[in-house]
């Protein structure tokens, strides 16, 4: 019984789930890593940034910027800028991360794009420690992206075939965790647009602000978009939406008890 | 910049991605209760950003110039028959990118 919930169980219960995971980041973080070596910075700069930025989109922006002049401030808002979204992952996993103890920090620290869909998709089955597991897929994910840096600055120059392409992995595998969330809120036909306003919401938000603000500044603007279109259809989409809340906090102090 | 600047901008960096991941938790602590927008938020917010992604993985796919997205929206639909036939993670990724490396590296 104690096994069940030890560290070994958790793993044999989450490993199969970061395995896309493993695919896009050792390829990702091998690009990273050779990227790093042919704009001639040393080493273990690869490694030590994979490491403790473990933001994808963040270190490629770091190719340039170290190699520009020195601006600590600029380099600060654009690390803010790039990881707004965490935002989102944040307060999407706010109850998920609760009595996580010690583990926390470690699991919030390293909420990357990839370790947030998969702990906020993957069931972890009954007897085997959340906590344990959600520890597991992060650290996992976060092995297979320096793992993929210390290739890439080692032996990047070893690779022979053509790789031209294969950085879809990451487009895939969005596009799956998209799907499997599509299907898990609803199948049928007749109600296709009411079952996936949120999803429609994020696509659609994020099509329109690439269109208007280009590929380079549309995170931003996407995410006001998307945070308030949620906003604005609460009353729709909160089945817990108390109908009328300005109203009874006026003048019905029997609906404040309920609280 | 000197190794030193590289440093100190390694640092600043690291301390801006930090702070946009820690500053909701900070923000709503353990113990107090969540506003019932943020427990909403937290719930629609997800599939909301699972669609962002998406689109920014397809950010530099331009329908007007070079192959008009075409390997894309392909490698996409195989994706999607996969996944709708065996509902798995894996088969669909490694279809949908072989063809879509297939697509680009011998016919576009």
């Amino acid at each position: 019984m104690k096994e069940k919930h030890g560290y070994a169980a958790a793993f044999r219960a989450v490993f199969k789930y970061t395995l896309p995971v493993m695919a896009g980041y050792i390829f990702l973080g091998t690009t990273y890593g050779i990227l790093m070596r042919t704009s001639g910075y040393p080493v273990w700069l690869p490694v030590v940034t994979a490491l403790i930025i473990y933001t994808g989109s963040m270190e490629f922006l770091m190719v340039g910027i170290l190699a520009s002049a020195f601006n600590p401030a600029a380099a600060f808002a654009t690390a803010v800028m790039v990881g707004a979204r965490h935002l989102f992952y944040g307060i999407s996993l706010l109850g998920t991360y609760q009595n996580m103890g010690a583990k926390k920090f470690y699991l919030i620290y390293t909420t990357s794009d990839e370790t947030f869909s998969i702990v906020y998709t993957t069931p972890i089955p009954d007897g085997i420690d959340k906590g344990k597991a959600y520890l597991i897929i992060s650290l996992l994910d976060q092995i297979y992206w320096v793992g993929g840096a210390l290739i890439g600055t080692l032996f990047g120059g070893l690779i022979t075939f053509d790789t031209t392409g294969l950085d879809f992995v990451m487009t895939a595998m969005f596009v799956v965790i998209l799907l499997s969330q599509w299907v898990k809120d609803g199948t049928a036909l007749k109600t296709m647009v009411q079952d996936h306003i949120s999803e429609l919401v994020g696509i659609l938000g994020s099509m329109l602000c690439l269109i208007v603000f280009g590929p380079d500044h549309f995170i931003i603007p996407a995410m006001v978009v998307i945070f308030a279109a949620l906003t604005l259809l609460r009353p729709v989409l909160d089945p817990a939406y108390p109908k009328g809340e300005k109203k009874a906090q006026r003048s019905a102090p029997v609906q404040e008890e309920k609280r | 910049m000197t190794p030193l600047q590289q440093v100190i901008t390694v640092a600043v960096v690291v301390a801006g991605t930090v702070l946009t991941r820690f500053l909701p938790y900070v923000l709503f602590p353990e113990g107090r209760a969540v506003p019932p927008f943020m427990t909403y938020l937290g719930k629609v917010l997800a599939p909301a950003v699972f669609g962002l992604l998406v689109v920014y993985c397809l950010r530099h796919v331009s329908v007007l110039r070079g192959t008009h997205g075409i390997p894309e929206l392909i490698s996409i639909g195989v994706v999607v028959a996969l996944y709708a036939w065996k509902r798995g993670m894996i088969l669909p990724m490694l279809g949908g990118t072989l063809c879509y490396m297939l697509l680009v590296q011998f016919i576009f």
